[in-house]
């Protein structure tokens, strides 16, 4: 069933934001030149409605205070609420202005001036200045206590690493200085060193701007509670989210709906719609037939089983760019895995077309590398290993264990936009191996935590995996998986892990996608393990519903979203 | 769970007290075997059991295919999934296998968790139950207290519970169903044994100098057993019925190639409207195999009970 | 009756007592913890030992269980690792739903159950009587999640007579009030019957879904006991005095017949919250079963610990309730 529930969307539905255009913007932008994204769409009003659109996600947010989430519910709200000084262009995951209209670095990279918009106000009526933006970064900036706990305030952690005084050891050193208004209109920000991730960072919801007034007086930073109990007391996050938006809050029954409306002072264009519903339905059939028996206009995370009935059925299916990647790993750390020719045996083994045929919608495709396509650094001449169960045999042979025995493992309780039903992947994966002699022993948990658990921990020698990207880098790819010695692969290559070091530092764009082509055929080489698909995970619309852009990172607004009269 | 054992007997102390209490005199066995057989809802239960662990133990000579055989690999994709046809009676499953095998495989995997968490529920549940209705006192307060305990929460979850502890796997699956039917053996067995302890023939015995542990062992025990023998019959359909249950929320056994009524009925689900025959038929082997152990069992009762000597 | 009730109460504590040290253990032995299920594929050692800190599971296991303990006495079950929020409040905020669910599936199930069972006794060996023998035979033996995913594919997708998820329409009644968190019983008091009757049709079919074990365990009781009454010497007395049917029904075989039929239905009360947790996740249904189910699932150490603790004090508090009202009714109950 099932609670496909869970909070999968964590990392399901991200709002980052790089690509190799972003990457371009980067110094592109530094000359000053922009647009922002309200004249883009004309900054018009017409065709503004009292409808109201009803949109089932997978879970309720946590919270609508974005420096406290991660996960793709919460993220998906207050994308509509708040706004960021960068946006992604709608659609793609290339830098564009938003608040800031423009920006420049300096030559060192750790000096950011942004030249903020004017005349933008905050739905408390109160004025967004280059002062409010940071009071915004302050504060995250010295976050303490269970702030500082990488469960919530993971994107901070993730792009500045720690904070004003870190109060855990395993914390890095912040890459962020300070933040000075110049004047009303702009803000210069000091990092401690160049980032090449830091811009593109900016359109992550969990770094957009909040009144600061509505943050002092509703105490979004108030901890109260039990040491081994703490609770977050303040009513900012729940109650009273304050930015710039589309969208205000109108209302948040937990578990039930979350009620946003039309932010009629909006500064850009504003929303067509009056009222935009977001209802929780952790259930994926129960998503669909919530669809089906009119109870809402659109659900995301449809089941590709669905895909095809839906539309037959009359339905609008928008499918989102491939971002991810899903793979089998190998922990070289347990035999016979070790063995480079048995790693090969499994790549040659195993059918991927055949399961892309059997468990995927249209437009999954095979993977070659662990990137998608989309991302710069993506090569085109990796080593690949075609279906060919006769050559996984003579490997075998060659390795001297015609027979080994392994232990793979799949998650269950959980269906991943990579990886819609990853049991039927198994099943299937499973009788290829034994197909050339493997004996497979089957291991299986739960999803999160106890087999995220047993794979990170080294424990599963052979196991079904991937990853959605939250940056359109290819260091949030392969960086992630193969820049350090990591438990779950086993896999220590230093030379590997040098070339990604120093293609994170590169700042010349054209050395750092060589440098990323590089790393992938190593690492096809070596063969960590055998990535299989890149998919498009589709969202289902009522007829008549337009103006919803998919991103490949889920980072939509309902903007310039409509329904039909009835 | 899903609990047909609620049916009166289980969850409810009184009546299982009143139905300890019938058992009298020597030709009971013959005459409740009469009256069974002239029940139809205890012929047709037999039967349906009897098919059941038939097509469990000649499975592989009756299915036509291997239960991870994939003859329909190439012309299965998630929207095209073959429902019933001449070559496959039952359709395809979602990875092209022959569904009328899987569910003729799947009555192995039912039966062994239905009798294998049936024994250890009973035991379990028996040996707590004799410990308080031989000792009385202390023991059987203490004994009934964690009885009450095990029965405050509410089945299902305490499978969960005990599921979510033991990992995947078959054992962690009749492990958690079998702990859910402890209690209600202890009970049973517990409120069975008072009644006979207090019954004539047991305070003949006791004051013929017969000794107590000879008391309950000859005579007590033998003759509290029958509410246990049904309650063992109902304890099998609910297995069944708790083990789909326990799928549902993504507790089962651990290789999805074994098939399994339960596991194929809940992981189906998906398909609801574009293979409906994958719900439908593991959905009605589940019912048919839960159905023939309830019958059984309710009549079994009847046939035991003298109440219904009419 | 009062000693009866007291002694009865004070046999709640040592069953709370085990149960607080059986579910801290059983936490415990989890594989995994809550700072794997916070972080899920991002979660490395020194993440995980982060959160352990912070919310002090790497102290000493008995200090932790004093400290909860400590604090579950005063209702404080500490906060919800998933959402943040105060286990207490969560409760109190779905208790109402399930409330209302479980209310909707007993009045199906006593309301049909039991004037199905009284005909299908009067009309023993009918037709009648063989199909609610049967039907509530199959009703039993279908799993909750299957009917209520066939109940919600015909009538409300197929069918449209129905909503399929949620307990209010988004779209007609947004502005509906609910200050009790009983949607049927918010619409009435706020003066929206509309918003009511939207309220009680979302409650139709999981209600219906829920309810169905318990219809076909009350129409078999009813039947059963109505049997055993009517064949009682008090009322064959009765029809040999020459008393009309209607007086015999009414003084001699409903009320001696219903007896066991309370008590079966009091009995429901565990049945009904094991079932919600099935049925809510099915019908998206905003309750107690649904978020325990995804805090099990989440390893939410403290919504697991309150919730079944507090499930478990309403469990033995309704039983103890059926006993004291099976008492006052039969002086048998009262001698044991």
């Amino acid at each position: 069933m099932r609670p496909g529930t869970r909070w999968q969307h964590r990392t399901a539905v991200r709002a980052l934001a790089v690509t190799a255009a972003a990457g371009l913007a980067l110094s592109a932008c530094s000359g000053g030149s922009s647009t922002a994204t309200g004249d883009t769409t004309g900054g018009a009003t017409d065709g503004a409605s009292d409808a109201t659109f009803i949109f089932g996600g997978s879970a309720d947010p946590i919270t609508l205070d974005g420096a406290y989430v991660s996960d793709g519910e919460s993220l998906r709200a207050i994308q509509q609420i708040f706004e960021g000084l960068v946006t992604s262009k709608p659609g793609t995951t290339e830098v564009i202005p938003n608040l800031a209209e423009s920006w420049t670095t300096s030559p060192d990279g750790k000096t950011w001036t942004f030249k903020l918009k004017s005349g933008v106000t905050f739905t408390d009526g109160t004025a967004f200045d280059a002062a409010a933006v940071c009071t915004n970064f302050d504060r995250w900036y010295n976050f303490k206590g269970l702030q500082q706990s990488s469960s919530i305030s993971y994107y901070w952690t993730t792009v500045f690493g720690g904070f004003a005084k870190n109060e855990d050891d395993s914390l890095p050193p912040s890459l962020y200085s300070k933040c000075e208004a110049t004047d009303a209109t702009t803000a210069t920000i000091t990092l401690t060193k160049a980032s090449s991730t830091f811009l593109s960072a900016l359109s992550l919801p969990s770094f957009f701007i909040a009144s600061p007034k509505a943050l002092t007086e509703f105490k979004a930073d108030e901890v109260s509670g039990t040491a081994d109990a703490p609770v977050f007391s303040g009513t900012f996050g729940s109650e009273h989210p304050i930015g710039t938006g589309p969208f205000k809050l109108a209302k948040w029954e937990k578990g039930n709906q979350l009620v946003l409306e039309r932010n009629d002072a909006y500064w850009g264009a504003k929303a067509k719609i009056k009222t935009l519903v977001l209802k929780p339905i952790a259930d994926g059939p129960a998503r669909r037939q919530a669809l089906e028996a009119g109870d809402i206009d659109g659900y995301d995370l449809v089941d590709p089983s669905d895909v095809q009935a839906l539309k037959d059925g009359g339905y609008e299916i928008l499918n989102r760019p491939a971002f991810n990647v899903a793979y089998v790993g190998f922990n070289q750390a347990i035999k016979p895995l070790d063995n480079p020719k048995v790693r090969e045996a499994v790549a040659y083994a195993l059918n991927r077309e055949n399961v892309i045929k059997t468990n995927y919608p249209e437009g999954a495709q095979v993977a070659t590398q662990f990137m998608p396509p989309e991302v710069f650094g993506y090569a085109q001449d990796v080593p690949t290993y075609a279906y060919d169960p006769a050559k996984a045999k003579a490997l075998l042979a060659e390795a001297g264990v015609p027979n080994p025995t392994v232990e793979f493992w799949y998650p269950t309780d959980v269906s991943r936009p990579y990886m819609p039903n990853p049991e039927a992947n198994y099943q299937l994966f499973k009788k290829d191996l034994e197909a050339v002699g493997f004996k497979v022993t089957t291991k299986s948990a739960p999803w999160n935590p106890d087999y995220l658990n047993q794979v990170d921990a080294g424990k599963a020698a052979i196991y079904l995996l991937g990853w959605t990207g939250d940056f359109g880098d290819p260091d949030n790819f392969i960086g992630t998986f193969f820049q350090s010695k990591q438990l779950a692969w086993g896999y220590d290559n230093k030379d590997l892990q040098a070339l990604l070091d120093k293609a994170e530092a590169e700042t010349d764009l054209a050395k750092r996608t060589a440098d990323y082509e590089e790393a992938s055929k190593v690492i096809m080489t070596d063969l960590p393990g055998v990535p299989y698909a890149h998919t498009q995970p589709s969202l289902a619309f009522k007829a008549g519903v337009t103006g919803f852009v998919p991103s490949p990172t889920s980072s939509e607004l309902f903007t310039d979203v409509t329904v039909p009269a009835k | 769970m899903t609990a047909p054992h609620e049916l009166g007997t289980a969850a409810d102390p009184r009546t299982a007290i009143v139905l300890a209490g019938a058992e009298e005199g020597g030709s009971l066995g013959r005459d409740a075997w009469r009256r069974l057989r002239r029940d139809p809802a205890a012929v047709v239960g037999f039967l349906l059991v009897l098919l059941f662990v038939a097509v469990a133990v000649l499975a592989p000579w009756l299915a036509p295919y291997s239960p991870t055989d994939t003859p329909g690999q190439g012309t299965v994709t998630p929207t095209n999934i073959p429902g019933p046809s001449a070559e496959h009676w039952m359709g395809l499953d979602n990875l092209g296998r022959d569904e009328l095998s899987r569910v003729l495989y799947g009555a192995r995997q039912s039966l062994v968790i239905g009798v294998v968490s049936l024994l250890l529920g009973a035991t379990a549940g028996i040996l707590l139950g004799l410990l308080a209705g031989a000792f009385g006192g202390w023991v059987d307060n203490i004994v009934m207290r964690v009885v009450d305990m095990m029965l405050a929460v509410p089945q299902l979850l305490f499978a969960i519970a005990v599921a979510a502890m033991l990992g995947q796997s078959l054992t962690s699956v009749m492990i958690a169903i079998g702990v859910t039917n402890v209690p209600v053996f202890a009970r049973i067995l517990r409120g069975s044994m008072l009644a006979q302890r207090g019954s004539d023939y047991a305070l003949a015995a006791t004051s013929l100098g017969v000794r107590r542990r000879s008391v309950v062992l000859r005579h007590v025990l033998p003759n509290s057993l029958s509410p246990v023998i049904v309650q063992g019959t109902l304890a099998l359909a609910t297995a069944i019925i708790d083990a789909a249950g326990l799928a549902f929320l993504g507790l089962s056994g651990s290789d999805p190639a074994v098939p399994e009524w339960g596991r194929m009925l809940s992981e189906t689900q998906r398909f609801l409207a574009s293979a409906f025959h994958l719900a439908v038929f593991p959905g009605l082997a589940i019912v048919l195999a839960a159905l023939g152990f309830t019958l059984l069992g309710e009549s079994l009762r009847e046939a035991l009970d003298p109440k219904y000597r009419r | 009756m009062l000693r009866f009730a007291v002694r009865r109460l004070m046999q709640l504590v040592p069953i709370l007592l085990g149960l607080s040290i059986l579910l801290f253990f059983w936490v415990r032995a989890l594989p995994g913890g809550p700072a794997v299920a916070l972080l899920g594929e991002r979660a490395t050692p020194e993440k995980i030992a982060q959160i352990n800190r912070i919310y002090g599971l790497d102290r000493p296991w008995y200090e932790q269980y004093v400290s909860f303990l400590e604090r579950a006495v005063q209702l404080n079950f500490g906060s919800s690792i998933r959402t943040q929020r105060p286990v207490t409040e969560e409760f109190l905020r779905l208790f109402p739903a399930t409330v209302e669910l479980s209310l909707a599936a007993g009045i199906f199930a006593v309301g049909l159950g039991i004037p199905l069972g009284y005909l299908a006794a009067r009309r023993h060996t009918t037709l009648l009587d063989n199909l609610s023998v049967t039907g509530s035979l199959i009703g039993v033996t279908v799993p909750v999640f299957f009917l209520g995913y066939l109940l919600r594919y015909v009538f409300a997708v197929k069918l449209g007579w129905l909503p399929a998820t949620g307990r209010q329409d988004s779209r007609e009644f947004l502005d509906a009030a609910h200050p009790t968190g009983f949607y049927v019983l918010d619409g009435i008091l706020t003066g929206n019957p509309a918003a009511a009757w939207d309220a009680a049709k979302h409650l139709i079919l999981p209600g219906i879904a829920l309810g169905t074990i318990p219809l076909a365990i009350i129409t078999r009781i009813t039947r059963a006991s109505v049997l055993d009454v009517v064949h009682e010497d008090y009322v064959r007395t009765a029809e040999a005095k020459g008393l009309l049917k209607r007086t015999i029904t009414r003084r001699h075989v409903l009320r001696n017949a219903m007896l066991p039929v309370i008590t079966v239905t009091g009995l429901q009360v565990g049945l009904l919250l094991s079932g919600a947790v099935l049925t809510e996740t099915v019908f998206a249904f905003d309750g107690v079963g649904r978020f325990l189910n995804l805090a099990i699932s989440n390893r939410d150490f403290s919504v697991i610990q309150g919730f079944i603790l507090i499930i478990a004090v309403i469990v033995v508090v309704v039983n103890l309730l059926v006993d004291i009202a099976y008492g006052l009714v039969d002086p048998r109950v009262r001698a044991r």
